[in-house]
């Protein structure tokens, strides 16, 4: 700690940034003290249901950060791969009329079995190509689980209630005239308990151990007699989990349906900022950039009126490419994000 | 036997270093272009209008514009190895600064709009480009679909980009070009295919020439080890920007094709979204990185499979369509997977095995 | 389960192979269809209705004026490159296309005029086609989405007891952030001129999934009225997030691709009261349905499921059909012909003449209104009627009576929309006697 102290110096690009932040939220502090309570409250709203957004956000970066940790693959079909969970979840409830607590098991079978059948098919062959063929395989990858999800269950729109809560918590809109959504709620709980299993599982575990030597170097891992194709079932696998429990969460918000494939442009952003490396950092990506698009959306019109005289209305729908200038920025700074394990280049 | 340099001598050095070196090639180079070029045009201005548009739009065009856009990609991400998903927003560049240039200034020529277009485009490729000095890898990746969303949003946001019009739609207005109508409803499919040849030929003769000399050796210095490449002096900072300048002009021609010759039309939110920077990534990557022959190839294939999938299975099979579109997608996916697991240097390093092996046929050893 | 109906489908795909050969005389109708794609859900009713009705037709009047009718499915994906092939690939069989998606519909404008097909794109693509003197092959009666933004507003009024109530008030628009969702804009930035309501231009972009930012915004401006002009994904959330901030939902006003049963349905009984303009009744209770029903579903010949028969896009792909087939109809009779050219279907659709008497004839009466087209008219009449979702008994009621728009403000817009495209194109107003 004190040696990352140590090393701020305000006039190198990390420190600028830093004093920037500092003023930024400096003025918002003071900005909460003076402005009277019905802007406050808007604005701890704001900041709240940023929050909340960001965790559904982490919830699809974290799939990517496991996959590319242990294998070094940057896994496009992760999006795909949360549809096909949800279409499976939904398919299972609503076509055959499981309760859930049998039918995301059994998605989770599909899940692992889709693990094995990915290395079985793709993988195996592909150990030791460049990163960016690797990257172009999973993203026929997810033009394969996106057709065979359509073909089992249809394109239709499907609903997913696993009995989560939702809409907006009366509690909290009562008492304090703040807009709290319950489903988001849990989704935070169940982000928080998955981030503390996953940790548990790569630290406390005798796979996990394997996994983090697979992580650090493929040769060596393999050399100790760790079997590199078990082992990137084992991460699929998990991977194919988070992705259940996003296409859960973020189908029971807005349906099953195409659209949930997209989501994995949200995460992407979220990764820059936190690492492609990095558990932790994809949990605060997300909740920076859930705070930042949130923030903007409102208040870059306002603030830009207000400053150059422009048009508030110029300013808006910008969510999309806010997150990816946010973290552009970020980048520019860390090129390696906030938490990623630092680039390292020798001839 | 079939193909063969026995007997193919050099007398001077520029005779050595052409860029086709054996005879055949260079045949058979010119023997595609008066075919491409003549031939084509030709036979589509002899066929009656309905079948030649059945070839021009779904086929021809689109094969010539993304091999156009797919040889700007291949230069920055095959030649130079920063890969990029903003080819979208590039090309939606090149196509409102070709809707802009053509409604502000009615008489000027209409191929000097489209390389206008392209400097535009390489400007605005140069300033997205930046960012690559100090951004590696799939983060200089993530960070290019910056340029996709905001390009996109920019032009959907502010009237100016699109004259105002009711609803963000920019439609190409009809123009000539030596009293040949080329945009609009009226052009002929000869002339809008010769059209977009010239172009590809142009740029793509000029592409080949730009990789095989100084700047193209840099920037494939850079792709295979850029802090090598820095110790022995080549510049970072002015090669990374003239891959991102010389591929966004390419782009930008692509995109003013697109729009203008192609389409007619264009929203940019659907015509210039993500979905087509994937496409063309696809292309290059089945193609061949770093190969201009495989810009072609990859562009052809990427644009005759769905045809032919649709017409096999729909057509052919009697299938209904929703369930040919799904196993369409589930093919192409899994022919990508294909190719890279049985070839990942693409299309053009099975061409370049064929030729070794006829080189050798009938005799092997 | 689909993946049985699916193996069925390939089964028979290789049992018929390309042996299907044509009757004798039929005609062929186009349909650009989407099951595949973000807009898939509402794609897939849309196009089952759609063949439905031709197939009613084949079964119950063995054609149009005894002509078969073969109805070929083009899948574009609502994407416009795909579009475009479909109208390159079935142009040479077929006379009349709906895109049934914005982006394609402007490209197909101008081809249709140079190839004399005919562009029906109905409530949707360029409004300002209704000009028939500029658009002469495009039509997209019977109502625009201008005509929409000024019914929504005439409805808004009725809820603050007249137009002049209006004055003061605050409207928020939520809309795709596409020309799609652009077209009411200029519409309602005049009416709010006229009746002097502030306008609130809310955008959410695509695929809209994540809203949050935009209703926290409505929650803090508290408008009196929300419109929306939103697709696919965009709509159900929208209304999911409407009901999370309180907002009243009969308060909530979608345009007619913002009401079906797929976009309320996700938001369970929040979305209760929800309102969306429409131009056709909901329910499956007409006579039409019940042929439907008895003639192709209860022999298996249905293109769908049997409880989708009657959602609103399916009623709405049905009247797409039913326009198309008594253009024909028109047309055969306009020309004596059983195969009448583009300009002659052309000729029928401006001839049409749908009065109330003849939709009885067809099964559909009080199912819409009438219409009449004309040379210079190709937008229809223009009206249409609010409907109200019922989160119990999960039905679309109609709540007002047909009404029109606020020609005043709606029609200098298209003349002038029309005649920037006719300067633009170089475009001659013809005319029309």
């Amino acid at each position: 700690m004190t040696n990352a102290l140590q090393r701020l110096n305000p006039l190198r690009p990390e420190g600028i940034a830093l004093l920037l932040l500092a003023a930024f939220l400096g003025r918002a502090i003071w900005w909460f003290a003076v402005s009277d309570a019905r802007d406050t409250s808007f604005a701890t709203e704001i900041i709240i249901s940023g929050l909340l957004a960001g965790v559904m956000y982490s919830l699809v970066a974290l799939g990517f950060v496991l996959i590319f940790k242990s294998s070094g693959i940057f896994n496009y079909s992760q999006g795909v791969m949360a549809l096909f969970a949800g279409l499976f979840a939904s398919g299972f409830m609503t076509d055959f009329g499981l309760s859930p607590f049998i039918a995301i098991p059994l998605t989770m079978v599909v899940m692992v079995i889709t693990a094995i059948l990915i290395e079985r098919f793709v993988l195996q062959y592909l150990v030791g190509q460049e990163p960016i063929i690797l990257f172009m395989a999973t993203i026929g990858l997810a033009y394969v689980m996106e057709g065979i999800g359509d073909l089992v269950w249809g394109s239709d729109v499907k609903r997913l209630d696993v009995g989560l809560p939702s809409g907006a918590s009366d509690f909290m809109f009562d008492c304090c005239n703040l807009y709290v959504e319950k489903l988001e709620v849990s989704a935070a709980v169940v982000a928080a308990v998955l981030v503390a299993a996953l940790m548990a599982f790569t630290q406390y575990t005798r796979i996990g151990r394997a996994l983090r030597a697979v992580a650090d170097d493929h040769q060596a891992a393999l050399s100790v007699g760790i079997s590199l194709r078990t082992i990137w079932v084992i991460v699929w696998s998990i991977a194919g989990f988070v992705a259940l429990t996003a296409g859960v969460m973020w189908g029971a918000k807005s349906g099953v349906q195409f659209s949930l494939s997209l989501i994995a442009l949200k995460a992407l952003p979220v990764l820059m900022i936190g690492g492609f490396t990095s558990i932790p950092g994809a949990i605060i990506g997300g909740l920076i950039i859930g705070v930042g698009e949130k923030v903007a959306e409102i208040y870059l019109g306002p603030t830009m009126a207000d400053l150059f005289g422009a048009n508030p209305n110029n300013f808006t729908a910008i969510e999309n490419w806010f997150a990816y200038v946010l973290a552009l920025v970020v980048l520019l700074f860390r090129p390696q994000g906030l938490f990623g394990e630092k680039i390292i280049e020798r001839v | 036997m079939f193909y063969r340099e026995t007997g193919d001598f050099k007398t001077s050095y520029s005779a050595d270093t052409q860029t086709f070196p054996i005879k055949l090639d260079r045949y058979r180079f010119w023997a595609i272009a008066i075919f491409a070029g003549i031939l084509v045009p030709l036979w589509i201005a002899s066929v009656p209008r309905q079948s030649a548009e059945f070839f021009v739009n779904p086929i021809l065009l689109p094969f010539l514009i993304f091999s156009l856009a797919a040889i700007g990609l291949n230069i920055l991400t095959g030649y130079c190895g920063q890969v990029s998903l903003g080819t979208g927003g590039f090309m939606a560049v090149g196509a409102y600064a070709c809707y802009k240039l053509t409604t502000a200034f009615p008489d000027l020529n209409l191929v000097l709009v489209i390389f206008a277009s392209g400097a535009i485009t390489a400007g605005v490729g140069v300033l997205f480009g930046l960012p690559s000095l100090r951004i590696k890898g799939f983060y200089l990746a993530v960070a290019t679909l910056a340029a996709q969303f905001f390009l996109t949003w920019m032009f959907s946001k502010f009237g100016w980009f699109y004259n105002n019009s009711a609803t963000g739609q920019i439609t190409m207005p009809p123009r000539e070009v030596f009293g040949i109508a080329i945009t609009g409803p009226d052009a002929a499919p000869w002339a809008t295919y010769f059209f977009c040849f010239f172009f590809v030929f142009v740029m793509g003769w000029a592409a080949r020439n730009l990789v095989r000399g100084r700047v193209g050796r840099s920037w494939m210095a850079i792709r295979d080890m850029d802090i090598a490449a820095e110790i022995i002096g080549v510049n970072p900072l002015k090669t990374k920007l003239s891959a991102f300048a010389v591929s966004s002009f390419l782009v930008g021609i692509a995109g003013a094709l697109y729009f203008g010759v192609w389409y007619g039309s264009a929203e940019p939110t659907e015509a210039f979204g993500i979905t087509l920077s994937f496409q063309i990534l696809f292309m290059i990557i089945i193609g061949g990185l770093g190969s201009m022959t495989g810009s072609f190839l990859g562009a052809g294939f990427m644009v005759l499979l769905p045809i032919l999938l649709k017409k096999l299975m729909v057509d052919m099979g009697g299938m209904e369509v929703a369930v040919a579109k799904h196993i369409e997608i589930v093919v192409v996916g899994a022919l990508i997977i294909l190719f890279l697991i049985l070839e990942p240097h693409g299309l053009a390093r099975l061409w370049q095995l064929a030729k070794e092996k006829l080189r050798l046929w009938p005799f092997p050893y | 389960m689909k993946l049985a109906r699916i193996t069925a489908a390939l089964a028979v795909a290789v049992a018929t192979g390309a042996a299907a050969l044509p009757a004798a005389a039929e005609i062929t109708v186009p349909s650009l269809v989407y099951r595949t794609g973000p807009y898939a859900p509402n794609g897939i009713p849309w196009a089952n209705a759609f063949q439905d009705y031709f197939n009613l037709l084949n079964e119950r009047d063995g054609g149009i004026n005894g002509v078969k009718v073969k109805v070929v499915e083009c899948e574009t994906a609502y994407n416009t490159t795909q579009g475009v092939e479909c109208y390159e690939s079935t142009k040479a069989e077929g006379l009349v296309f709906h895109p049934r998606s914005t982006g394609i519909t402007y490209q197909l404008i101008p081809k249709a005029t140079t190839d004399h097909k005919v562009i029906h794109s109905m409530m949707y693509g360029r409004t300002s086609a209704a000009n028939g003197k500029v658009f002469p092959n495009v039509f997209n009666f019977p109502a625009n989405y201008w005509d929409a933004a000024s019914i929504m507003l005439k409805h808004a009024g009725d809820m603050e007891g007249g137009m002049d109530g209006l004055k003061g008030k605050t409207i928020a628009l939520v809309y795709h952030n596409s020309a799609y969702g652009k077209e009411p804009i200029r519409t309602l930035e005049k009416l709010s001129e006229k009746h002097g309501f502030a306008l609130e231009l809310l955008p959410v972009d695509h695929p809209g999934q994540e809203q949050k930012a935009t209703w926290l915004k409505v929650r803090q401006m508290r408008p009196d009225f929300v419109f929306m002009w939103g697709w696919g994904v965009m709509n159900q959330v929208a209304i999911q997030e409407a009901a999370s901030v309180r907002f009243p939902m009969d308060r909530f006003i979608g345009t007619w691709w913002s009401g079906s049963e797929n976009d309320v349905l996700p938001a369970g009984a929040a979305a209760n009261g929800y309102k969306s303009i429409t131009v056709h009744a909901p329910g499956a209770s007409f006579k039409v349905h019940e042929d439907i029903l008895s003639l192709l579903y209860d022999n298996g010949k249905g293109a769908g499921e049997r409880d989708r028969v009657g959602e609103v896009v399916y009623n709405r792909g049905m009247l797409e059909a039913m326009y198309t087939a008594e253009a024909y109809r028109t047309a055969m009779e306009m020309h004596k012909t059983d195969n009448p050219t583009g300009d002659q279907l052309r000729d029928g659709f401006e001839a049409l003449n749908l009065d109330q008497a003849r939709l009885a004839a067809i099964g559909m009466e009080g199912f819409t209104v009438p219409v009449q087209v004309s040379c210079e008219n190709h937008g229809g009449p223009g009206l249409g009627a609010i409907q109200q979702w019922n989160a119990d008994s999960k039905t679309w009621t109609l709540i007002t009576d047909f009404v029109g728009a606020d020609r005043e403000i709606i029609d200098p817009l298209i003349a002038e929309d029309s005649a920037a495209y006719a300067s633009e194109n170089n475009v001659e107003e013809r005319a029309c006697n």
